[in-house]
């Protein structure tokens, strides 16, 4: 055992590790742009059934914009705050990041809250997914989008726990990468369910 | 407590159906009995169930394709057998309800529980060792992929015996699809069955992508790719781009049947135009996902043994690539008959046909391979022949349907039938046991029985004639697919005869499981005992048979397209390296596993809307991953000494052999 | 033992040619009894003769190069590292390339020549026919005369029929083999085509699109006859004591298989618009009645 002493080489074995990190990464930016294929056919078939009221009531008379802006900001600012973690990330900060993804998390807890609570006074008005087509692609895309941030959202505690337990590993530096990566694109496709379905509904 | 599911959803008064339930459960049963009478249970789990190593899950996916394509086939045997029994008065052996789901079954297996976890073995078995790799980039995921696609087949397998299974069609258009025209829970097995598949399926894409991106060996450009690698390269970039797609609108399915929603429904504001765009949106990519690969193993094939270098490896590269982008492009050739005015038809006509362009330089490409070369007429060689002559004749009746007026007379015949079998048969189907046969000393140690793959082949071959040729005829007699009764008497004699050919692929099928077993038990004669059965040319063949866990002590370094080839020219293919080096590999882990059984268990519970079920598993799954996360100790090292043990053993072995 | 796996499978294939040419008459396509079914009848032959054009020589190597080149043959040359060559390339990508465009014109525009929704110019008023597709039979409705057929359709030779199809279930395809082009019936969408015969007969149609469990059955008569007996057999359905009113219409829609023909000898005005209405995807007020049941008389006394 002791003569291939001398082949254990630590260098390598970090090089290993690095590579593991960036593959990590690259197949998690893989997974995000699939997952951009994915909302890329809601998005389709909301514009394909956007018209198709049945009787139902139409965007405008559901929609309130201020209320939608205020969740905007929500996201948009968590999204800030989320990026302010990575940078305290980088300067190995720990407490920091700890905290900008606590901020980040009851941002992402605020939207959603609210989302939910306009989901659930369109459906005790009688205006749930069944109602229409038009809904049920409301429904569904909006919905998509909010089960994506809840999911984040326990991703993002999973990850505070991390933090705190292990302090700022590679594996965990690599997670939070992903996670911030999953964040940001989630506040991208919020900004084209804002045009796509508020904006263009109510104008 | 059991949501819909009551003692009634077993058809106990079938004897059809009871007779394969009971078949399986025996079968299933004895395999249990006999692993428990080894003494087996703690080798398959260690070695198997939790292995991370890629040709094990290989090894594994192949074995379900196997299971499968017997399933699916039995499903054919029942749909040749009823065509050609019920004409006029005489209505067969199998009722509407009864048909419908065997075709339905028959065209969901053969395609995303036969043919994928195929080509997803043969990519795990091969990818890594032809580029070079010890392992996939993720290890852990590729196990997940693994148990999830099994956990949708099973969910195919429990419908026989537990409720039904859909009658709508493998492509499930709606509003047939929908509750209100199919109340029962066939529909929903067939929904979560290929929704889990294809969440799998998604993951072994990004899996591979990534793998073949960054981790092949010093020196291998793009431009020195395989062939083979280069043909999974592009099948992962359809199944990134096209698997959401099938998951969007299967999920919108779902929420139409589950929650009373109005994607495809007939009435408020739903459209099912939608949904057929959206399924072919996804369903053609597919049909080129599950071709590619096999066109990738013949380009393998026949330049090792016409012992000849590629001819034309440049076109046949950008070729695929073509193939790739323009698959995007000609869904809607799925439905002409939709009526979407010439402009649009003709447009999709002109894409479709365009495929035919690149489709065709392959086939010269592979052809100037053989001219001067020193072709040797091996199992796999057969099989790429047939191809070539079939897919030729296929790819024309496929060319004559891009043409929308052809298209408006011969679209959803038999002909149509025939067309996409020569396509998926002879296409996907030929060459994948073409790199089954030639890749089997790789993952074994051993070569397969040269004579009895021969016969099955012949067997295959006049089968496919005999039960496709017909098929053809019939479309241009006006015969439409999916009749389980007919009173036309002209179309009877080419439906027996077709029924004949499918006996024929019955015996081919047969004498295939005959070849396995003749080559296990005679295995010692046929040793491969160099690595290099077949004289190869790519990286594969460097390493030993089976390949160590790690596959190459020391990473090759590649000079060249034909890099092994290369390497033997150079007299450096079997030096030893200089020093033996520590390598890390990943620690088995039975999570993959465990998570494939809660699937199931979430897809069933689903199914037959026991919600607490649904709810614990899909909490399970997630605790699960979240504490995987949390463990650090995933790798285990191989030390240098065992290694130096290991390679000593393969360096005597090639002493002995030469 | 490989020159004979040849004769066999050349023997097969001739048997095969021998065998369609022979029984043309029962290979309905190949043998159209109107202009729409003709012209697609040449459209296939030509595309197929082209394509010849790259699949024979394909065959011929596939199953020469491999004999010629065989490692047996020391004779051969052997050339291992040869792989490319500019010339064979070019020819490699010009011939598909070539045949694929002239298929191409081909396609565009026989796509506009024979596109379904274009009526058939042969100075006469065409007839028009309604077509619902149902579960599982089909209704014919003549407008023009307002009666109605179930699983029976008949037309005069020589005169074109213009239809205009619906479907009051699931999606269907509407097709006579013999005539030409079929349309897919989807409910809420109203689907065109224009057939015509030549020649007297009794051509077989059906559904080409699998709907459930009583598919196989739609199966209907398409009768072409002469002018003469087109008149007399209208007066005949015109004497038939039923008429498919509302309540008719209610009773049909139950799922049937093997429906006898019917004739009604009138017809609820405006029925056909009423089951494209009833599913029409951008329906401002929909009537929230259970899929497959329509109230004709409610929804009759609105719009029409």
């Amino acid at each position: 055992m002791a003569d291939y002493a001398s082949t254990v080489d630590l260098a390598h074995a970090e090089e290993l590790e690095q590579e593991m990190v960036t593959n990590r990464v690259f197949g998690f930016w893989i997974y995000l742009m699939s997952d951009l294929c994915l909302f890329s056919a809601i998005f389709g078939t909301f514009v394909v059934l956007s018209h198709n009221y049945a009787g139902g009531p139409t965007g405008k008379q559901l929609f309130h914009l201020p209320y939608v802006l205020v969740e905007t900001l929500l996201l948009l600012c968590s999204s800030a705050t989320c990026g302010l973690a990575m940078v305290a990330m980088r300067n190995e900060k720990k407490n920091l990041v700890m905290l900008g993804l606590a901020v980040t998390f009851l941002l992402g807890l605020g939207f959603i809250s609210m989302e939910i609570h306009e989901f659930s006074r369109m459906v005790l008005a009688g205006d749930g997914p069944g109602r229409s087509g038009f809904l049920s692609a409301f429904f569904t895309l909006v919905g998509t989008h909010g089960a994506h941030v809840s999911f984040g959202l326990l991703w993002m505690a999973v990850t505070i726990v991390q933090v705190g337990l292990k302090g700022l590993s590679a594996p965990v530096q690599s997670r939070l990468m992903r996670l911030s990566m999953f964040w940001h694109f989630l506040d991208i496709v919020w900004i084209g369910v804002f045009t796509t379905v508020y904006l263009r509904g109510v104008l | 407590m059991l949501g819909k599911l009551t003692l009634s959803a077993i058809p106990y008064n079938d004897p059809i159906i009871m007779g394969a339930v009971g078949g399986s459960i025996l079968l299933a049963v004895a395999i249990l009995a006999l692993i428990t009478w080894y003494g087996k249970w703690s080798y398959l789990w260690n070695e198997w169930l939790t292995s991370l190593d890629h040709k094990r899950i290989g090894v594994m996916y192949l074995i379900l394709a196997l299971i499968m394509l017997l399933r699916g086939l039995s499903d054919a045997i029942m749909m040749r057998g009823q065509q050609a029994l019920a004409v006029g008065s005489s209505h067969g052996f199998l009722p509407p309800w009864h048909f419908d789901q065997v075709f339905t079954a028959h065209g969901t297996i053969m395609i995303l529980f036969m043919a994928m976890p195929f080509i997803a073995g043969l990519m795990n078995v091969i990818v890594p060792q032809q580029i070079g790799a010890r392992d996939v980039a993720f290890p852990f995921m590729n196990s997940l992929s693994l148990w999830l696609t099994v956990a949708g087949a099973l969910l195919v397998m429990v419908s026989l015996g537990v409720g039904d299974f859909s009658k709508c069609g493998w492509s499930g258009y709606p509003p047939l699809s929908e509750k209100a025209y199919s109340p029962g829970v066939g529909v929903d097995y067939w929904l979560w069955s290929i929704q889990i598949a294809g969440v799998a399926s998604l993951m072994t894409a990004i899996n591979f992508f990534v793998t073949i991106l960054r981790m092949r060996a010093p020196g291998m450009k793009f431009m020195r790719m395989p062939l083979f690698t280069w043909a999974t390269f592009f099948t992962t970039i359809l199944m990134v781009c096209s698997f959401p797609v099938l998951t969007v609108v299967l999920a919108l399915l779902a929420l139409d049947r589950y929650l009373g929603m109005h994607f495809f429904t007939n009435t408020l504001g739903g459209n099912m135009m939608m949904y057929v765009n959206l399924f072919w949106m996804w369903g053609h990519p597919e049909v080129y996902i599950v071709v590619l690969p096999s066109f990738g193993i013949f380009s393998e094939v026949v330049s090792t043994f016409s012992s000849k270098r590629l001819f034309g490896y440049k076109s046949l590269v950008y070729a695929t690539g073509a193939i790739t982008l323009l698959s995007f492009g000609v869904w809607l050739h799925h439905f002409f008959t939709m009526g979407a005015g010439p402009d649009v038809n003709a447009f999709f006509g002109i894409t479709t046909m365009m495929i035919a362009v690149p489709t065709g330089v392959k086939i010269f490409n592979w052809l100037f391979t053989m001219y001067r070369g020193r072709v040797r007429m091996t199992v796999p060689m057969y099989w790429t022949l047939g191809f070539i002559v079939s897919f030729s004749l296929g790819g024309a009746a496929g060319v004559l349907m891009g043409v929308p007026p052809a298209d408006f007379v011969i679209h959803n015949s038999l002909f149509l039938v025939a067309h996409f079998h020569t396509m998926l048969i002879t296409g996907t189907l030929f060459g994948l046991i073409a790199g089954y046969s030639y890749w089997f000393p790789k993952m074994t140690g051993f070569r397969l029985n040269e004579k009895w793959g021969k016969r099955a082949f012949f067997f295959w071959l006049i089968g496919f004639y005999l039960a496709f040729g017909p098929l053809y005829v019939l479309g241009l007699m006006g015969m439409p697919r999916r009749m389980w009764h007919y009173s036309n008497p002209a179309w009877h004699p080419w439906l027996l005869v077709a029924a004949g050919g499918t006996a024929l692929i019955v015996i081919g099928t047969i004498l295939l499981i005959v070849q396995l077993v003749v080559s296990i038990r005679e295995r010692q004669s046929a040793l491969d005992l160099t690595g290099d059965p077949h004289d190869g040319r790519t990286l594969e063949w460097a390493t030993s048979s089976p390949p160590p866990i790690y596959n190459f002590a020391e990473i090759p370094v590649v000079r060249d397209i034909d890099a092994f080839t290369d390497m033997k020219e150079r007299g450096v293919a079997y030096v030893r390296p200089g020093q033996y080096r520590d390598i890390e590999i990943p620690k088995n882990s039975g999570a993959g596993f465990i998570i494939g059984v809660l699937t199931f268990l979430l897809g069933f519970a689903l199914i037959w809307y026991i919600w607490w079920l649904a709810a614990s598993c899909a909490a399970g799954i997630l605790l699960i991953v979240i504490g995987r996360s949390f463990v650090e100790d995933i790798h285990r090292i191989i030390p240098a000494p065992e290694i130096e043990r290991i390679e000593e053993q393969r360096y005597r072995k090639l002493e002995a052999a030469t | 033992m490989r020159r004979k796996g040849y004769f066999v499978l050349v023997g097969l294939a001739s048997l095969f040619v021998a065998v369609i040419l022979g029984g043309c008459d029962k290979v309905v396509l190949l043998d159209p009894k109107g202009p729409i079914g003709d012209a697609e009848r040449n459209l296939i032959l030509e595309a197929l003769g082209l394509m010849m054009i790259v699949v024979i020589p394909v065959i011929i190597m596939a199953l020469w190069f491999p004999r010629r080149y065989s490692a047996s043959n020391k004779k051969a040359p052997y050339t291992p590292k040869w792989n490319s060559s500019p010339r064979l390339e070019v020819i490699v990508w010009l011939v598909p390339i070539v045949i694929v465009t002239i298929l191409g014109y081909l396609a565009w525009s026989k796509s506009h020549q024979l596109d379904p929704y274009r009526p058939i110019e042969r100075g006469v008023k065409p007839i028009n026919v309604q077509v619902v597709a149902m579960d599982w039979k089909w209704l014919f409705i003549y407008p023009d005369r307002n009666i109605a057929v179930v699983n029976k359709l008949v037309f005069p030779v020589g005169v074109p029929v213009s239809f205009k199809i619906t479907s009051d279930t699931v999606m269907n395809s509407f097709f006579i083999p013999q005539l030409g082009s079929q349309m897919y019936a989807m409910a809420g969408m109203v689907g065109r085509l224009h057939l015509e015969a030549d020649k007297p007969g009794v051509y077989y149609g059906q559904s080409q699109q699998f709907s459930g469990n009583g598919y196989a059955y739609m199966r209907f008569p398409a009768q072409a006859v002469s002018r003469k007996e087109f008149e007399g057999w209208l007066k005949k359905v015109e004497k038939s004591p039923y008429k498919l009113d509302s309540a008719r219409f209610k009773e049909l829609e139950k799922p049937s298989t093997n429906n006898p023909v019917m004739y009604f000898s009138s017809v609820e005005p405006g029925l056909f618009a009423l089951i494209v209405k009833h599913f029409v995807p951008m329906n401002p007020v929909a009537s929230v009645a259970a899929p497959g049941s329509i109230d004709v008389a409610k929804s009759a006394s609105g719009g029409h």
